[in-house]
């Protein structure tokens, strides 16, 4: 239709020069984000140096890996046409049952500091992935909604965790914990890198070579299609949510082990970046569309922009409005796009 | 739809001579990338109706939004009543006696009938709206149409036809000299179809002209004068509907010369594929029973309402079975779900592609892999054979001759007719024996219907397939069908042999009647 269109004798208005069509293009195919990365990079490497240092660059990497994790959870609850607001408290429970367990496994026998870490990650996985499970019911068999649904969890949870803790932090675990999961490093390289980068290829597998993956992205672009199609839309709505569970509640194991504590208030800004973070990677709102690699980028995008933001020190309070503008900016970039390319159509 | 000329006889002959309402010289449209309309003539008389016909993407949307006053030309000139106008805008076109019936409904949910159709006219008294006054000239414009719609209804409780109706009120309010009707009857039951027709006619006669789009065969005979037709954003040919065959028409659209527009298709009936004993199902379906051979096209025709379209859902577990028996290739099948239908060699192709048929927004590949994922072509143990995947539906894609073959493209971009063809390629992921379709060719473009006939030839003739073809378009089932169901009210009226299957026969069964039948 295009080449039929070229080819006539009518010369058509000219529109752009061919940089401004190479744009247009990578616009129209990755999103408005590698727009902002330039920007990000481009516009705080002039003017702080410090920005693109490499010990910054490590602080940022070990930063970026908790809003990282949860934002592939969030993004598998947006693929299937849903969202997940409890992404939060579920951080918060797995910290608080996490740190409880291991504190009084390690009060009772101060010996047994493998034993305790172990069973302290697995009761954290434990409980985090538990209400998944409950979310992913709700969703999927009671057919409540998932805003409803996750949002009713978060006050549920974060209730649970406050009664637990009392409101205060939790103390007591061993030194060890934090130091490996938390502050260590292997070759230089911290090592929750490492955890998130299984984690990522893990993900990466699951989305593009997998059933369950090719189902959550059908689910989400239309249900009843994927029904008629033979899918059990029930089961995979179900292990959508509890995906999302463990991958927020792996967040929360290693956010514990950074902040060495464990407390029912870390997750309160996850549900905002998370779903900031996947729209930011192109991940659609009305489900079915989105690729891995723009949200990891999206995820690393934000922290790396705040961290930005820290070192020319522009205050914590102006940074969650900025945050607010950019993803507005970012939805608003989204629809554009979504013009675009309607007008790409045949019929 | 497909009722006899004989019905609403013949349109009346156009006074050739009378001076056109309006004209286009040509008129041209450029998208980014696309020439849309390139140097398009195309007059419209007093009191006629001019059929637009082309394949989708050939224009006819664009023409349309032109003279309607959505978009503006490029080049070229647009005459009114003789003398040369721009329209501003679709108010401006409007004021000018311009009423245009879209596709895309133009309607707020939210409002209520009334509010709709005077929205941006209220008739007032100082500020104020006055209600009553509205509230009498809705009534009196509903009535004049014959619609049975309340004035005061929210428009979003309202069923699709209805608000196709409220949206034709809507056009028919100011005073009329053109009409644009963009494929009106696509939601519409048959009887609410002649209705349309008789207000065509009546408009007709009082000297409107109308712009028509259709992909109907049968509408274009029943109320057409003339059609344009037009291909790539060019007008090929306009001639005077007696003129216009079905083969002449998809000759001229497509620049290909066709034998037939139903192919012949053999009848060599083999064993017994697919039955329904006493099927019970959902609220509609009572007491249905039928057959398919191997090598068969069966029919099931009715009216939209019928039941026949529930039979196919039932079949394929869609709606609850309360009573009777489903046999496939011999094995009876207890409670049917669409995966074990699949599994066992049944497809169905739904009869809205957009709402059941497809996930719009992912590429054609993974459509037509989306139902045969779980068998050993497309996944391994636990990784997708995403090589053998490509193959296949490439296979598949050029097989059905998709246009453009790029199996990549998310399938919201394609044409309504290579959307359908995905829909039909979907469905031989699983090497099924029998095929459910629904509607198999609604809102696809007359030479994309031509594809899927052929289709169907193929899986029948090469294949030894048997379809149930579940079809409102009449001439689809006189002319594919080897066999024929009629159902009346969710029960079956009658079953017809090749011999018996004639547009007389079906319809005596489509309506009231006391005869009785085998």
């Amino acid at each position: 239709m295009a080449d039929a269109g070229l080819a006539t004798v009518e010369r058509r208005p000219r529109v752009g020069t061919a940089l401004l069509r190479l744009l247009r293009r990578t616009f129209v195919h990755l999103g408005v984000l590698p727009l902002l990365l330039v920007i990000l990079l481009v516009g705080f490497g002039t003017w702080e140096p410090r920005f693109l240092s490499r010990q910054n660059l490590f602080n940022v990497a070990r930063q970026a890996t908790y809003l990282t994790v949860v934002s592939m959870g969030q993004m598998i609850a947006l693929l299937t046409g849903g969202f997940d607001l409890s992404v939060g408290v579920i951080l918060a429970m797995t910290s608080v049952v996490l740190a409880k367990v291991m504190a009084s496994t390690v009060a009772s026998d101060p010996t047994a500091v493998g034993l305790a870490i172990g069973l302290g990650i697995l009761a954290g996985l434990g409980a985090g992935t538990t209400m998944g499970i409950v979310n992913g019911i709700g969703v999927a068999v009671l057919n409540v909604s998932p805003f409803m649904m996750t949002l009713a969890m978060a006050s549920i949870a974060f209730g649970l965790a406050l009664f637990m803790t009392g409101g205060v932090p939790v103390y007591g675990m061993p030194s060890q914990f934090g130091a490996t999961l938390g502050f260590g490093k292997l070759l230089g390289v911290p090592v929750p890198v490492y955890v998130t980068a299984v984690l990522v290829l893990g993900m990466y597998v699951l989305l593009n070579w997998t059933r369950m993956g090719r189902y959550f992205y059908a689910i989400g672009g239309n249900i009843k299609a994927s029904i008629l199609s033979g899918v059990s839309t029930r089961w995979y709505l179900f292990m959508a949510y509890v995906l999302v569970g463990f991958l927020a509640s792996v967040g929360g194991v290693m956010l514990t082990a950074r902040l060495e504590t464990g407390e029912a208030n870390i997750g309160a800004a996850m549900p905002l970046r998370s779903i900031a973070a996947c729209v930011i990677g192109g991940v659609s709102l009305r489900g079915g569309t989105g690729r891995l690699g723009s949200v990891v980028l999206a995820a690393v995008f934000i922290e790396w922009f705040e961290n930005g933001m820290n070192l020319v020190r522009i205050q914590s309070y102006l940074q969650m409005v900025v945050l607010g503008v950019l993803l507005i900016f970012a939805v608003v970039m989204d629809e554009v796009r979504h013009r675009y390319v309607a007008g790409m159509r045949d019929g | 739809m497909a009722l006899s000329d004989t019905q609403t006889g013949r349109a009346p002959e156009v006074t050739s001579g009378a001076p056109p309402v309006l004209r286009l010289r040509g008129v041209t449209k450029w998208f980014p990338g696309v020439q849309a309309l390139r140097r398009v003539d195309f007059d419209l008389r007093p009191g006629e109706v001019h059929v637009l016909f082309g394949e989708n993407g050939a224009g006819k949307s664009t023409l349309i939004n032109i003279v309607a006053g959505a978009l503006r030309p490029d080049a070229g000139e647009v005459e009114l009543r003789g003398r040369p106008v721009q329209f501003r805008s679709v108010h401006d076109a409007r004021q000018r006696g311009i009423s245009a019936v879209f596709q895309e409904f133009s309607l707020v949910p939210g409002l209520t009938v009334e509010e709709n159709l005077f929205l941006g006219a209220e008739p007032t008294t100082g500020a104020l709206i006055n209600k009553p006054e509205m509230r009498r000239r809705a009534e009196e414009a509903l009535r004049r149409l014959g619609f049975p719609i309340l004035p005061r209804m929210r428009v979003n409780r309202l069923s699709r036809a209805e608000q196709q109706m409220v949206e034709i009120a809507k056009a028919f309010r100011t005073n009329l000299s053109i009409l644009i009707l963009d494929e009106p009857t696509a939601a519409l039951t048959d009887r609410e179809t002649d209705r349309l027709f008789q207000l065509v006619l009546d408009s007709k006669r009082q000297g409107v002209g109308i712009i028509y789009i259709t992909h109907r065969m049968n509408e274009l005979h029943r109320i057409g004068d003339r059609v344009t037709v037009l291909r790539d954003g060019g007008r090929v040919d306009t001639l005077a509907v007696r003129d216009a065959t079905p083969e002449k028409l998809v000759e001229l659209m497509t620049g290909r010369k066709i034998e037939a527009f139903f192919p012949r298709i053999d009848h060599r009936p083999g064993e017994e594929l697919f039955a329904v004993e006493h099927l019970t199902a959902g609220t509609l379906v009572h007491d249905v029973s039928l057959t398919v051979r191997a090598g068969e096209i069966v029919g099931l025709a009715g009216l939209v309402g019928s039941g026949k379209s529930e039979v196919g859902r039932a079949c394929f577990g869609l709606e609850p079975i309360r009573g009777g028996t489903v046999r496939l290739l011999g094995r009876s099948v207890g409670k049917p779900t669409p995966g074990a239908m699949l599994g066992a060699g049944l497809a169905y192709v739904p009869p809205d592609r957009r709402t059941e048929g497809l996930v719009m927004e992912r590429s054609v590949r993974e459509n037509i892999a989306l139902s045969a994922l779980p068998s050993a072509h497309f996944s391994g143990r636990v990784l997708l054979r995403r090589r053998s995947e490509r193959a296949i539906c490439l296979r598949l894609a050029q097989q059905l001759r998709l246009v453009p073959t790029g199996i990549e493209r998310p399938v919201a971009l394609f044409s309504g007719g290579n959307q359908q063809k995905v829909v039909l390629a979907k469905g031989l992921t699983r090497n099924p024996r029998v095929f459910v379709m629904d509607e198999p060719t609604t809102g696809v473009d007359v030479a994309a219907k031509t594809e899927v006939y052929t289709f169907m030839k193929d899986l029948v003739e090469r294949e030894g397939a048997g379809i149930l073809l579940i079809s409102s378009d009449l001439p689809e089932i006189l002319h594919l069908a080897h066999r024929a169901y009629v159902m009346h009210r969710g029960r079956l009226r009658a079953e017809l042999g090749r011999a018996e299957l004639t547009e007389q026969a079906v319809l005596s069964h489509f309506f009231e009647t006391t005869t009785t039948h085998g």
